[in-house]
């Protein structure tokens, strides 16, 4: 395909052309550059609490700090990052290009919701500088509604942030009921779509409980509405319950779009059709569906009945059962495939690697009896940055590498980004596997100090982080450096099936020149013949 | 009728069809109305769980709650939603000038809807009968009356203000129906108010019985 | 093009008169029977008149009835979901407190691990600190009771 057309990127020119834009890839670009922000400051974060656990006692911040640290360290991870992180950014980016459509459904609800995002994050970073928050992402009550810090503001803009939550969840189910391209069947679409799909239908679902949540959160500080408040006769577990029908929902946010991307690189770096497609297309919806019935898996220890508790440890342990058969399809796709490892593969392996791990462990903390021995211990810790960062942060970074060219038009160096996944991927482990060992031996989490006995796991889960920060600094350089001096990429750098890789990198604005028509399915390796670059 | 091929005024871009885009706005304008109910879920669920922990209280409270008022801000709401649907199905059919005095009606008994519900806030703020903290009232026997007083100024709250909104929502409809931007053609704008006003009503036939009626 | 055709569902303005008819005998009946004494009944038969209510706004002036499938899922399952929440965070407020297999299988103070020497519970623990501490509030105890 020529290039001579004036690509997005390109075209139109000018600040406001972007801030006013109603182009949903550039609305992802934006998404994008927001997200990795809140990123590294959350990252920072994470390094200042790592540091300071390098020996017990106080080094350098005190228990008040450390507390600040770690509530905002969650919560811009959680609302800020990693919510948005794949369907915002990424989903924005491809979603209508896998579908052959020109845009998503509503372009201005698109752009209204990067800038409730953007409103929304600054409601959080005022909350920063102002007196900061010190009560876990959580905000569990009594302790929110009693704290001195600006936890009004907190809770406000994570209100604000759902609504750009809502907005693209929306987005994203009219889009793919109704906009999919001439020959775009169901059981067409990329499973990429199928991923995005099951996102949404959580983010509309259980997102304004969380709004209604954080509503009576601030009005029982303002006014002692007594709902949650066990001094006005209210019940501070049902504040639980409220939180966790949203937020255990949220944590499938997070990774069924991971799992998406998996799917696709997968395919396309063995260049063999997914093996199992239906069964990984509705093994989303199952899960989509059943993180709506476990929520109290998070709750075994806070006083909710033994009744609940067996029946929620029960379900939980029916999440098992879809995210079994997206492994298991995974590792049948591959079989026999002509796998090559580029660096968006690697990041796949590694997904699979780390989020096997965290899902098993899964399942450590959804039996009864020993979730109660690891109960808010770095197990738990441990868990869920091996769900959260080895699941979805790997999934998206490999999403990153393999739409990198998609998006900017340029190959980063494969060099580079080899030694960074090495470093990635060996700082994470080191940093925290040893959270699973210190956990089980019985570590609180969100201490500042601890036990001269755990220093030595301690400093090595400190050190690791270390490596873990020059993976991505790493990563942030040659990515950078690719936009300027970079290999032009050509129109399907790495040889996939997907609708995205018919048009030109970076595309034009309206995605494809005329109509398209879908003429095979996405992972048709075995009857399209397609050619890398 | 126009042809497939001819592109609309109000037809966007990406949509390849007049049909499409219409399914897109209804399909999305449903997916809102079920955050809308999911919204709401948060505070029934509230309701139900003090309600069952509390039953006697709650049936102490609720008697200060007015019958006679809350059965003529249902009557209000029920016409309000039928002038809602007339103004529409005057629309489809052309019939501006219909349409347009059907909307003014909407809006007017939403306005008498506020203000009944003015009435009933006033009478309880006088009698201190406030949420939480600012409870004062002694009349009511029973465990914590504060928090039903408590859920019902959350539910009715946030009811009232999707009365607002609604009524923003058809200011604008009107503004437009008037400025001759819908036809038969064309008035999925209507539509979708439409749609919105008819939640904020059916949200009020639930909040009516739980709240007024307890047996 | 034959969408057009279908586009609009035009509902006869007497279908809008008799349900808002209906749902003003509904509101007068729900009133009216909350005056009468049913007990627990009362509120059956209440939210049956209000879901009877809803169903008519939903399906008629809403057009659920003449509107593509698609939307009566979303409506219905919005309904769904909110069922599960209630349910679910009942399964708890209900049944707070309610200790079932301890009250079935009472604890018995003859078993095993009640007749261990505390030397030997000691050993097995695998943090050698623990066992330290334990062993000198043992040893302290002893004192104690000497």
């Amino acid at each position: 395909m020529s290039t001579a057309q004036a690509n997005y990127l390109q075209y139109p020119k000018g600040l406001k052309s972007w801030l006013f834009t109603l182009d949903h890839k550039r609305i992802g670009i934006m998404y994008l550059a927001a997200i990795m922000a809140f990123f590294l400051l959350g990252g920072l974060l994470a390094m200042i609490i790592r540091l300071e656990l390098f020996t017990p006692g106080e080094d350098f911040i005190g228990a008040d700090t450390y507390n600040q640290m770690f509530t905002l360290h969650g919560a811009i991870m959680i609302f800020l990052f990693i919510i948005p992180s794949i369907p915002a950014a990424l989903g924005n980016f491809v979603l209508p290009q896998m579908l052959g459509a020109k845009d998503v459904a509503f372009p201005r609800l698109n752009l209204a919701s990067w800038y409730v995002y953007i409103l929304g994050s600054l409601f959080a970073l005022y909350s920063i500088f102002s007196k900061a928050v010190d009560t876990g992402w959580t905000f569990y009550t009594p302790y929110s509604t009693e704290s001195q810090t600006a936890v009004i503001s907190m809770t406000l803009g994570v209100f604000i942030l759902g609504f750009s939550s809502i907005f693209t969840g929306m987005n994203f189910i009219v889009t793919i009921h109704k906009l999919r391209a001439p020959g775009m069947t169901w059981y067409k679409m990329p499973l990429f779509v199928w991923g995005l799909y099951a996102t949404a239908i959580i983010q509309v679902l259980a997102t304004p409980v969380l709004a209604i949540t954080l509503v009576l959160l601030i009005m029982e500080r303002a006014f002692g509405i007594g709902i949650f408040d066990p001094a006005m006769g209210g019940d501070p577990v049902l504040y639980q319950h409220f939180f966790w029908f949203y937020s255990h929902p949220a944590v499938y946010i997070m990774i069924l779009p991971g799992m998406g991307i998996i799917s696709e690189l997968i395919s396309t770096f063995s260049h063999k059709k997914i093996f199992g497609y239906k069964a990984i297309a509705f093994s989303s919806l199952a899960i989509a569906l059943v993180s709506f019935l476990v929520w109290g898996h998070h709750m075994f220890t806070s006083g909710q009945s033994e009744l609940a508790a067996t029946i929620f440890s029960f379900l939980t342990f029916m999440v098992g059962i879809p995210s079994g058969i997206k492994v298991f399809n995974w590792l049948a796709t591959m079989y026999k495939g002509q796998i090559r490892l580029d660096t968006p593969m690697l990041y796949a392996l590694s997904f699979l690697f780390l989020f096997t791990i965290g899902g098993l462990t899964g399942i450590f903390l959804g039996a009864l009896a020993v979730d109660v021995h690891l109960h808010d211990t770095y197990f738990i810790v441990a868990h869920f940055h091996y769900v959260m960062m080895g699941g979805t942060v790997m999934a998206f970074l490999g999403g990153i590498h393999f739409w990198w060219p998609k998006m900017f038009g340029r190959m980063y160096s494969e060099a580079w980004a080899k030694i960074s996944v090495a470093l990635i991927f060996v700082g994470f482990n080191m940093t925290f596997f040893t959270q699973f060992i210190l956990g089980s031996k019985g570590m609180p989490r969100r201490y500042y100090n601890y036990l001269d006995q755990y220093q030595p796991l301690h400093a090595f889960s400190s050190i690791g982080s270390w490596i873990l920060g020059l993976g991505f600094l790493v990563m942030v350089i040659y990515l950078l450096m690719s936009l300027k001096n970079g290999k032009k990429a050509p129109a399907n750098p790495w040889g996939s099936l997907t609708m995205e890789w018919e048009t030109q990198s970076p595309p034009i604005p309206e995605n494809f020149p005329g109509n398209p028509v879908l003429t095979h399915g996405p992972y048709d390796y075995d009857k399209v013949l397609v050619e890398r670059g | 009728m126009t042809s497939h091929d001819a592109h609309p005024a109000h037809l966007a871009h990406h949509f390849s069809d007049v049909e499409q885009q219409q399914d897109s706005a209804k399909l999305g304008m449903w997916i809102f109305l079920l955050t809308e109910i999911l919204l709401f879920g948060g505070l029934f669920v509230a309701y139900a769980i003090f309600r069952a922990w509390n039953p006697d209280m709650f049936y102490n409270a609720h008697q200060y709650l007015s019958i006679p008022m809350g059965t003529l801000n249902t009557f209000v709401l029920i016409t309000s939603s039928l002038t809602m649907a007339l103004a529409i199905r005057f629309m489809q059919v052309g019939d501006k000038s219909k349409a347009v005095i059907n909307l003014w009606l909407t809006l007017m008994f939403a306005a008498i809807f506020l203000v009944v519900k003015y009435f009933e806030y006033s009478h309880k703020f006088h009698l201190g009968q406030l949420p939480g903290e600012y409870y004062t009232f002694q009349g009511v026997e029973g465990t914590n009356p504060h928090i039903f007083f408590s859920i019902y100024f959350a539910m009715t709250g946030l009811h009232g203000i999707h009365v607002i909104a609604g009524m923003i929502a058809i200011g604008w409809v009107l503004k437009r129906t008037l400025n001759n931007e819908f036809s038969a053609d064309y008035y999925t704008p209507m539509e979708m108010t439409g749609l919105y006003w008819h939640l904020v009503d059916l949200i009020w036939i639930f909040l009516f019985p739980l709240l007024y009626l307890i047996g | 093009m034959t969408a057009h055709e279908h586009k609009h569902h035009i509902v006869p303005l007497s279908t809008y008169f008799s349900v808002a008819t209906a749902l003003f005998i509904l509101t007068i009946v729900t009133v009216w029977v909350a005056s009468v004494h049913l007990g627990s009944w009362n509120m059956v038969v209440a939210l049956l008149v209000a879901a009877t209510k809803g169903s008519l706004v939903a399906l008629i002036f809403m057009h659920l009835r003449y509107e593509k499938k698609i939307l009566a899922v979303v409506f219905v399952g919005a309904l769904a979901f909110l069922a599960i929440f209630i349910i679910f965070t009942m399964f708890d407020t209900m049944t707070r407190g309610e200790l079932g297999s301890e009250v079935r299988h009472p604890i018995n103070p003859a078993a095993r691990i009640y007749q261990m020497p505390a030397a030997v519970a000691a050993d097995s623990m695998s943090v050698d600190s623990m066992a330290n501490a334990i062993d000198s509030t043992v040893s302290k105890e002893q004192s104690g009771h000497e």
